[in-house]
């Protein structure tokens, strides 16, 4: 039952697809390029086409042992391995292991002649010969359209591509053609006619300075695919292409509770902190403790034997350090056992992409725990906001999935709504704690409360939030008729406070004499009463026992009298006859 | 232009080297190829009598070959002396076109 259950989750994949390796475009192509067919990828000049194609051979050369053949139309394969080797691809390694094969393909115009009827069998048996020679899976054309600036020959260049696509088919081998974009259609020489299976078009943009680098899938015949512009970068470790969002929902939901660092705000928090995996933002105006209380977690985290990184756009490492020891945090211990690792950065030195797919890059390598970003404002300098956001959005998506726990940072304006984050990320956010400052009587204080935060009872008071030297700290306001008192005005309030216990004390000591005394006068009137008492009673007393005296004497007197008349009867049953009589 | 067949031609003139070396790459046997063998047998006897040397080279029994002379079309006419290296593509059945891919004739002519 289970089993037949499954089966039609596995059958659509009907299309053998072959994995680039190509780090996010197998997840957006659903699983790789169409195996055994050409693919086509076109762009401007510098959008990495050549070395998208590089990358896909290298990668299928070293993970899936798969040969390639490179054939190279612009570079030389000398000038090819140098320009690659700066992203740790070494080609001539790979071409004396025979994965590779690399053969530049030279026409110059100004060389060469033509005379009636020819066709590119050269080409052909060159290709299939470097095929064979390596028994290649991969190939990369790169840049085929260059025939056609060799070549005058329009017509005889179409039917010979026509065929080598065919003939490429085939051969069995997942092949990659690049061409240049042109003037309104993919390419300059319009080569999507022939390559229909797949086509991917990279894009380089200039916006504000910054570059952003940009892949689509223009379309893949038989496969469903993401169809929106992807970000993608080239750094040391060659192309990597980001998905925008991770397409579910389906984050793990750990019920573990972790320490914010700040006992009080653990306290503020359901008693137990903040929900492991989850993403906290903490947002403020400049200078109310953002950064500290980010540190404070990230000593927590450390001690709990935990990898933090720490990503700065605003201090550097040293600096963060020596802020950080002034408030009695010191952060260098964990820095050298490894657990604590800072990446530092200026906001503008790279583009939006370029620094997510660091971040990707550090905590791949580095498998944090924790991640802080400080600020995440600063995303905002090198892009636009809805960019920004979408970045973000991206970036908490990707921590979650991981269950690395987040802790972002966002600097509000003055002037603007605190309870909206620059970037416009608030519904991503589990748990939102917000700093402000607060004026009163010519003096700035800080105060802390929590905005909201998912799946657990929480403080709704604020707290003033103090950082001294023994850390961020937190303590009660004074929540009076003029408003909320911080600073000195809540000192002074204490100070009356304590004035006023102080009086009612003296007050309850007072009353407490008072009682005493009272009580002592009652007392004293007790001891009066019951000596009267005594008295009457010692005087009754005596009266009763002279009455029954009196009484006795009486009852003898009667019953010697009845002796004396010899009367047989009892005294006392007589004793009422007489009397009545 | 030398009518006379000269098969040592460094010996001959000093400053004007008679030996054409002549290599035509061919993929088989294929009409194509053919046409262009004899075309150029036929222009070489008319105009360089003597003075040169075909090879003709098959890439499919040594594909290994086109990699040298970067050939791509096929068949490709390589004149490797006197430098420099021309190509002429196709199967030389445009006399005159031939003629100045092999610097024979000027092109304004």
């Amino acid at each position: 039952m289970t089993k037949t259950a499954m089966k039609p989750k596995s059958a659509p994949v009907s299309l053998p697809k072959c994995t680039t390796g190509i780090q996010g475009l197998d997840e957006i192509t659903g699983g790789g390029l169409p195996k055994g067919r050409p693919t086509l990828v076109c762009g401007g000049a510098g959008c990495g086409k050549t070395l998208l194609g590089i990358e896909f051979l290298v990668r299928g050369a070293v993970l899936f042992d798969e040969p390639g053949v490179f054939l190279a139309f612009e570079e030389t394969a000398e000038e090819l391995a140098q320009n690659v080797r700066s992203l740790g691809f070494d080609l001539e390694d790979l071409i004396e292991k025979k994965k590779l094969a690399v053969d530049y393909i030279h026409v110059e115009r100004s060389e060469i002649e033509e005379t009636g009827e020819y066709d590119l069998e050269g080409l052909f048996i060159r290709l299939g010969h470097a095929i064979d020679s390596i028994g290649a899976k991969r190939v990369v054309l790169d840049t085929l359209e260059t025939l056609f600036s060799g070549l005058s020959n329009d017509s005889i260049l179409r039917s010979e591509l026509r065929r080598l696509f065919r003939w490429l088919k085939q051969k069995g081998v997942t092949a990659i053609i690049t061409a240049e974009k042109g003037n309104g259609s993919l390419t300059r020489h319009g080569l999507e006619e022939y390559v229909s299976d797949c086509v991917l078009l990279l894009d380089h943009r200039v916006e504000g300075q910054i570059s952003t680098r940009r892949l689509r899938i223009v379309k893949y015949r038989g496969s469903s695919h993401g169809t929106n512009e992807f970000p993608f970068l080239i750094d040391e470790g060659g192309v990597s292409v980001f998905p925008i969002t991770s397409l579910q929902l389906q984050h793990k939901a750990s019920a573990e509770r972790i320490s914010t660092g700040v006992p009080a705000l653990d306290a503020m928090l359901g008693g137990q902190g903040v929900y492991r995996g989850s993403s906290v933002l903490l947002s403020g105006t400049a200078g109310v403790g953002k950064t500290s209380l980010a540190c404070h977690a990230a000593n927590a985290c450390c001690q709990r034997g935990e990898r933090c990184l720490y990503i700065a756009f605003e201090e550097s490492e040293a600096q963060l350090l020596r802020n950080m020891r002034s408030i009695g945090l010191d952060l260098e211990p964990w820095v050298k056992k490894g657990l604590l690792r800072f990446q530092v950065a200026r906001p503008t030195m790279n583009g939006l992409e370029m620094h997510l797919a660091s971040i990707h890059k550090q905590v791949e390598a580095f498998q944090p725990q924790l991640v802080i970003v400080d600020p995440i404002t600063s995303f905002v300098s090198s892009g636009t906001a809805p960019e920004a956001s979408s970045m973000m959005m991206r970036l908490v998506d990707y921590l979650k999935s991981r269950e690395i726990t987040a802790l972002l940072t966002n600097l509000s304006h003055a002037g603007t709504v605190l309870e909206q984050s620059e970037v416009e990320i608030s519904s991503l956010i589990d748990t939102w704690l917000l700093l402000r400052d607060i004026e009163l009587n010519g003096e700035r204080n800080r105060g802390l409360y929590i905005l909201k935060s998912r799946g657990m009872p929480h403080s709704n008071q604020i707290r003033e939030f103090l950082l001294t030297d023994q850390g961020v700290q937190l303590t009660e306001v004074y929540l009076g008729p003029e408003g909320v008192l911080t600073g000195s005005a809540r000192l002074a309030q204490e100070a009356k406070e304590k004035a006023t216990a102080v009086e009612r004390s003296l007050e309850i000591e007072r009353k407490r004499g008072e009682l005493e005394r009272r009580q002592q006068a009652l007392e004293a009137q007790i001891a009066v009463l019951q000596l009267q008492f005594q008295t009457d009673k010692e005087e009754m007393e005596r009266d009763i026992t002279c009455e029954q005296a009196y009484l006795e004497k009486l009852e003898q007197g009667r019953h010697d009298m009845a002796r004396s008349r010899k009367s047989d009867s009892n005294g006392h049953i007589v004793t009422p006859k007489k009397a009545r009589k | 232009m030398k009518k006379e067949p000269h098969r040592n031609g460094h010996a001959v003139q000093k400053a004007e080297p008679k030996l054409w070396q002549l290599r035509l790459y061919i993929a088989g046997k294929t009409p194509k190829s053919v046409t262009a063998f004899e075309n150029l047998k036929r222009i070489c006897e008319e105009h360089l009598a003597g003075e040169y040397e075909i090879e003709v080279v098959d890439l499919i029994e040594n594909p290994r070959l086109a990699q040298d002379d970067q050939i791509v079309a096929i068949p490709t006419l390589v004149r490797k002396l006197p430098e420099p290296i021309r190509k002429i593509i196709g199967d030389l059945s445009d006399t005159e076109r031939t003629l100045v891919g092999l610097q024979l004739r000027s092109s304004t002519k």
